[in-house]
């Protein structure tokens, strides 16, 4: 008889460990293997651009799990080991060093790596993916050093915001019209506008970066696209991420913008994908999609937790996600189509403290409250209703 | 069971309230937890347990008592 196999789960932050921490919590009472490629005990990613950067939490505020807590959950912890390997006909994921690990059942939570740009390799310039990235920018922004933000959606207006409320001289450029437009559309991008500038910081808009400039090895500054450069002691990059599935070319499995699974985010026989790797068909609102937001980390990693141990129920959550910057703390449930109509139902753009609505097809598929937090959970139950397109109340 | 909040850490999601709203609500300014029964009856506890899963800023702790 052959020896019994774990369940593997490959990524130990937010999806891994909460569909581990759910095996376990119904009664999974198998074998189970958790690698991560970071050597830290598994931590919580939104604060790093928030309370971390600024300083005033401290990184043991943002652990995952106590260790009495990874204790409990009696797996076998892989930390600082990367899979570059997939296996689908024999299951066995690879390691980097050439170490395999054979499954039973393998669970895909290995998460986003950030986007570079040439020159991405320069000193002074900075990516924030991990907690010693935030360590090390928070380090360097202590010296006061003139930034320069590249990217301008939920990570790079977050820095921008943080940078600038240490008193720093802060620059935050994207190609786009205005911050965070690709997210949340034309109007609401122009209060997010309004909020850095009136906050002090300056915005350069419709304007991509051309080259960085520097001396030796170290950034001096940024040339944009329309010839003009800003200078900077530190760059940030903040231009998105893709999902981490290299280790999967070759293996066969459905890839495109991230692993494809299906409605019950299943991509093979015993196989799933969960957090913001996984790309899924969403049920409630009859589409593909691929969610980088911490809540959708642990309730897809707890919906396929349950799939794996028999559940058979297709996950079609409504998405919620959430930004803070400054005093503004924008947050959202649904989805939001660069086409859908936006309506604001209370409060007004100007005051900022609003809900909106976000038609598409006639129907409302998300809601958007900037400092409205109650109001817009009142107001969800109109995603969950797919509730028709409504004129203002 | 026993419920412990963390109103530092809470972010005003309302995650816990679409959980189980017999245990917490949002205060009415900024939409921070507050707990309205810290010892809650057996049959809201899986509803709990939810909640302190979910809660995007970790702000729910879950005492399990035998």
């Amino acid at each position: 008889m052959s020896r019994p196999k774990p369940i593997v789960i490959v990524g130990a932050s937010a999806a891994g460990l909460s569909a581990a921490q759910t095996l376990r919590g119904r009664g999974y009472d198998g074998l189970l293997t958790l690698i991560g490629d970071e050597q830290q005990l598994p931590y919580d990613r939104p604060p790093l651009s928030k309370q971390i950067l600024a300083g005033t939490w401290t990184p043991d505020k943002i652990v995952l799990a106590s260790d009495a807590g990874l204790d409990k959950l009696d797996a076998e912890l892989l930390l600082g080991r990367s899979a570059v390997g997939l296996d689908v006909a024999e299951r066995g994921v690879v390691l980097d060093g050439g170490q395999r690990i054979d499954f039973d059942a393998l669970i895909i939570a290995t998460g986003v790596v950030p986007r570079r740009l040439p020159g991405a390799g320069l000193a002074g310039v900075h990516l924030l993916r991990t907690l010693d990235d935030a360590l090390s920018l928070r380090a360097h922004l202590l010296g006061r050093p003139r930034v320069v933000v590249v990217g301008a959606g939920f990570l790079g207006t977050e820095i921008a915001a943080v940078a600038r409320g240490m008193g720093l001289d802060v620059t935050l450029v994207d190609p786009r019209p205005a911050p965070m437009q690709p997210q949340l559309g034309d109007r609401i991008g122009a209060v997010v506008a309004d909020l850095h500038t009136d906050h002090g910081t300056s915005l350069r808009c419709s304007v991509g970066v051309r080259r960085f400039i520097a001396a030796a090895t170290r950034v001096t500054g940024v040339e944009l696209t329309d010839g003009s450069v800003l200078d900077a002691d530190l760059v940030v990059l903040a231009v998105g991420a893709s999902p981490a599935v290299g280790w999967l070319a070759g293996s066969g499995l459905p890839l495109g913008d991230g692993v494809q699974c299906d409605a019950h985010c299943r991509v093979a026989p015993q196989i799933y994908a969960a957090g913001d790797v996984a790309s899924w068909y969403n049920n409630h609102f009859h589409t593909r999609m691929r969610v980088e937001h911490r809540v959708n980390a642990t309730e897809q990693a707890m919906a396929v937790a349950g799939n794996l141990l028999g559940d058979n129920r297709a996950y079609a959550p409504v998405p919620y996600f959430w930004s803070d910057q400054y005093d503004a703390r924008i947050q959202a449930y649904g989805i939001f189509p660069p086409e859908a109509e936006m309506t604001v139902l209370q409060g007004d753009l100007a005051s900022r403290r609003f809900v909106a609505s976000y038609s598409h097809h006639g129907t409302v598929v998300g809601v958007l409250g900037w400092n409205s937090p109650r109001e817009l959970r009142a107001l969800r139950q109109l995603v969950v209703d797919r509730a028709p397109s409504s004129p203002p109340m | 069971m026993k419920v412990i909040i963390d109103q530092s850490k809470c972010i005003g999601s309302g995650q816990c309230v679409l959980s189980a709203a017999e245990v917490f609500d949002q205060r009415d300014e900024d939409g921070i937890v507050t707990l309205l029964n810290a010892d809650p009856p057996p049959e809201l506890h899986e509803a709990v347990r939810h909640a302190a899963a979910v809660c995007p800023a970790l702000a729910i702790t879950v005492r399990e008592q035998p």
